[in-house]
């Protein structure tokens, strides 16, 4: 009997197993090194968010990518997830002017955001994102980690991938050499280097730094429940275990008997 | 149903409601003493699970509908909501979209059981083919369902799919306009998705319950493929397999539940958290990883039936009409038999490679009238990948062997054994992108199986001899044998 039970479970496995090594290179189709595995703090089932990582990570997405990228799927209110205070929240949303209204008169108003408004997009629209980047759409950064395989590794490669030159291949003005974007070409100018987010806990300021900080503050961005959901994971596993330990020991019992 | 006779219950509650509906005795009879052969292994399990698994997809979707929005423009963001804004919303989008491929994973060893002991032949073949109806029914659900949160797959996966009704003569137009409710996939074709991806479910549960009645007429097959012939053989369903079936079905739940909160999105695409755009075709368009293998036969097509591939294809029905038939009891021809596939064959790679091209871009082989096509590579590709689930459901007429079990047929346990490696590799050529090698070795597994149901079962039908049954199933699992 056991013998069988461990053959069914290695047929099951092998045959997802199998399935998903079939066709996980597919994603990396269309030109693109294959980004390096990278550690990464909130990885394996007990993984958990690196609250330090992520606080520098808000800094250097607002001070570098929000130039061009969004992020409206994450309020402002959801930050107190890295740990922030409601006074502190209530500080960085001021910085951000929102349109709202109509009020009384019937016009619309600015006013500073509040906890409760999505964080604000650089551009009105995509076409005034296009055509002020050269025809390149800078993509709202709020899934980017979800939307690409391999997201954090990837995130991290692209960020330190540009290379001079471009190999010996015609890169056109504007353009840049990146050798984890697929196709290599990319429209995005290297954002990050040494030295331009200052931090203040005296983490080197390095772009490798900043590049890690801030793939830690877009998983979380992405993936807001990943440490609930894992921790949450632990329990049911161990629940199902143990019933099924029981169900295994209460099956041997009635079936004793049987010839 | 269970109408006739009835045994009073001692709880007057129970008796009440019995005696005006007699839902208990049914239950009793169907559930409780229904006598099961003694002898199963966790293979038979799988059916049990793929009724949790339906309950779960009915519980779960039913709470994602609640905020689900079917909106070309709202959808996407109302699935991100769930996954941020509803209390648990994520656990229950995830326990969802895995329980899609869990089921999937569940109802394909559930098949694979019937093929491996005989299980789909006479008296159940009803059974079987009810239980191709669930499949297909589920692969249309899962397939609208996949387009419900409008990302990039499944916006394109929707386009490409549904364009592939378009090759169908005649109709084929009309069935594409029908299926998007305009020109294009668009939110009409959104919203009938919705709907139907809603209504669909309950239909499947109404064929589970024909399917699970019908298995009350005929009772189960087993490991050893022989009826049961008396009480030694058999055991009261409950407790014994409601036992084991809690049991095997806790440890389906503990992988699944493994993914659901370690690698949610393992199963999906990542360009599916990319809001769809009808301007933007992404590198490369794959459908869900279980239908792969259909989808790999669908692309394997890439040449029409000129004169030359169906005058084989002719010759190799010719060929086998003897074998198909019942009449003929004398003695087949096997020297014509090969003779004429061997011909088939030849014809065929003829008008294969009268339309295969170099790498040039040349035509490899110039040959008088190839390039006119009785049936072209798109509806031979639709057709085939169609058929390919017509021949599963016709499979108790392809293999009529009077043994049910492979255990005892050690050829048709071989040649099934490959037809499922050979499907795994289907699986994998689906997910790749068609071109170079992938091509050919999807076609030859395409070729083998379609050889499985249509030359293979019936030869071996008629040709193998299979080994001595055990006279009982009550002396074979005495003899240590399950
Ligand atoms: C000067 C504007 C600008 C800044 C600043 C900027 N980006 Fe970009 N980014 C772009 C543009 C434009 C694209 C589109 C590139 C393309 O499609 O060729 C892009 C694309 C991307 C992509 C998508 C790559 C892919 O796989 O499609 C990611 C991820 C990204 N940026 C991350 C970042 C991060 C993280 C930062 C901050 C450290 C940042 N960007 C800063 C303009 C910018
Ligand atoms: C046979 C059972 C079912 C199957 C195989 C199935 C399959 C699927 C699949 C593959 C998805 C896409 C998952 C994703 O990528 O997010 C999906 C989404 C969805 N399903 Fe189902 N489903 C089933 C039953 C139901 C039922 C009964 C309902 C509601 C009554 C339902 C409601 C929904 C909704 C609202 C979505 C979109 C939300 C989302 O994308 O997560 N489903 N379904």
């Amino acid at each position: 009997m056991t013998t069988i039970k461990i053959k069914v479970l290695a047929v099951f496995v092998s045959l997802v197993m199998s399935f998903s090594f079939g066709f996980s290179p597919a994603y990396a189709a269309g030109g693109g090194v294959k980004a390096p595995a990278q550690q990464w703090h909130f990885d394996g089932m007990t993984g958990q968010f690196d609250l330090a990582a992520m606080q520098r990570g808000l800094k250097v997405y607002r001070e570098v990518c929000a130039a061009c990228h969004g992020l409206k799927r994450v309020r402002y209110g959801n930050l107190e997830a890295l740990g922030y205070s409601e006074a502190q929240i209530k500080n960085i949303a001021v910085d951000y002017t929102v349109t709202d209204g109509p009020n009384d008169e019937g016009e619309m108003f600015d006013r500073p955001a509040r906890p409760s408004d999505s964080f604000v997009s650089p551009y009105p629209n995509d076409k005034a994102a296009k055509a002020v980047n050269d025809g390149a759409l800078p993509t709202d950064l709020s899934l980017i980690i979800k939307a690409r395989a391999y997201g954090p590794d990837y995130l991290y490669a692209l960020l330190m991938g540009y290379e001079e030159g471009g190999h010996g291949h015609d890169v056109p003005e504007g353009k840049h050499w990146n050798k984890y974007f697929p196709g290599y070409v990319i429209s995005m100018a290297p954002p990050l280097s040494d030295g331009i987010v200052g931090y203040e806990d005296g983490s080197p300021e390095t772009a490798e730094q900043y590049a890690h900080d801030v793939v830690n503050f877009l998983t979380w961005a992405a993936d807001p429940y990943l440490e609930e959901r894992k921790r949450m994971g632990i329990a049911v596993l161990i629940f199902l275990a143990a019933f099924a330990a029981v169900m295994y020991g209460v099956k041997k019992r009635i079936w004793a008997d049987v010839h | 149903m269970a109408s006739g006779e009835r045994t009073a219950f001692e709880n007057p509650v129970v008796e009440w409601i019995d005696s005006r509906l007699p839902i208990f005795t049914m239950m009793q009879k169907e559930y409780g003493v229904f006598p099961t052969p003694k002898n199963f292994n966790y293979f038979w399990n799988f059916g049990a699970i793929a009724m949790v698994m339906l309950m779960i997809m009915l519980v779960t979707g039913i709470f994602l509908a609640m905020h689900y929005t079917a909106h070309t423009s709202m959808a996407f963001d109302s699935v991100e909501r769930i996954m941020r804004d509803v209390n648990s919303g994520w656990l229950i989008r995830y326990i969802h979209m895995n329980g899609a491929s869990f089921f999937f994973i569940a109802v394909y060893i559930h098949m694979f059981r019937g093929m491996y002991y005989g299980s789909f032949k006479k008296p159940r073949e009803l059974l079987w083919i009810l239980g191709v109806l669930i499949f297909v029914l589920m692969m249309a659900t899962a397939f609208m369902g996949y387009v419900l949160p409008w990302g990039q797959m499944s916006y394109w996966g929707a386009t490409v799919i549904t364009n592939l009704f378009s090759a169908i003569p005649f109709v084929g137009d009309s069935i594409v306009t029908l299926l998007w409710g305009g020109f294009s996939v668009d939110n009409p074709t959104l919203n009938r998705f919705f709907a139907l991806h809603y209504l669909m479910p309950f239909v499947i549960f109404a064929v589970v319950f024909l399917h699970v009645w019908a298995l009350h007429v005929t009772g189960s097959n087993n490991p050893l493929g022989i009826e049961p012939k008396g009480k030694q053989d058999t055991l009261p369903f409950h407790p014994y397999y409601t036992m084991k079936d809690t049991f095997g079905t806790i440890v389906f739940l503990f992988i699944y539940a493994f993914f659901v909160f370690y690698a949610p999105d393992y199963m999906g695409h990542p360009d599916n958290y990319i809001p769809a755009d009808p301007l933007v075709t992404p590198a490369f368009i794959v459908p869900e990883w279980y239908f792969l293998p259909f989808y790999a036969m669908l692309r394997s097509i890439t040449f029409g039936v000129n004169i030359y591939i169906g005058a084989g294809a002719v010759l190799a029905v010719l060929a086998m009409i003897p074998v198909y038939s019942k009449k003929t009891n004398k003695e087949l021809n096997i020297g014509a038999m090969v003779g004429m596939f061997a011909v088939a064959g030849a014809l065929f790679m003829l008008g294969y490679f009268a339309q295969l091209k170099n790498g040039a871009g040349e035509i490899m082989l110039n040959l008088p009238l190839a390039d006119f096509f009785f049936v072209s590579a798109k509806l031979g590709g639709v057709a085939v990948m169609f058929g390919s689930l017509l021949l599963v459901a016709l499979m108790p007429w392809l293999d009529t062997h009077g043994i049910r079990s492979a255990r005892f047929r050690p050829l048709y346990k071989t040649a099934l054994l490959v037809f499922v490696a050979l499907t795994f590799v289907l699986g994998i050529a689906g997910g790749k992108p068609a071109e170079g090698l992938w091509v050919y070795i999807g076609q030859l597994a395409t070729l083998y199986y379609l050889a499985f149901f249509l030359v293979i079962l019936p030869l071996l039908s008629r040709f193998e001899k299979g080994r001595d049954l055990p006279p009982s199933i009550h002396e074979a699992v005495l003899q240590g044998a399950k």
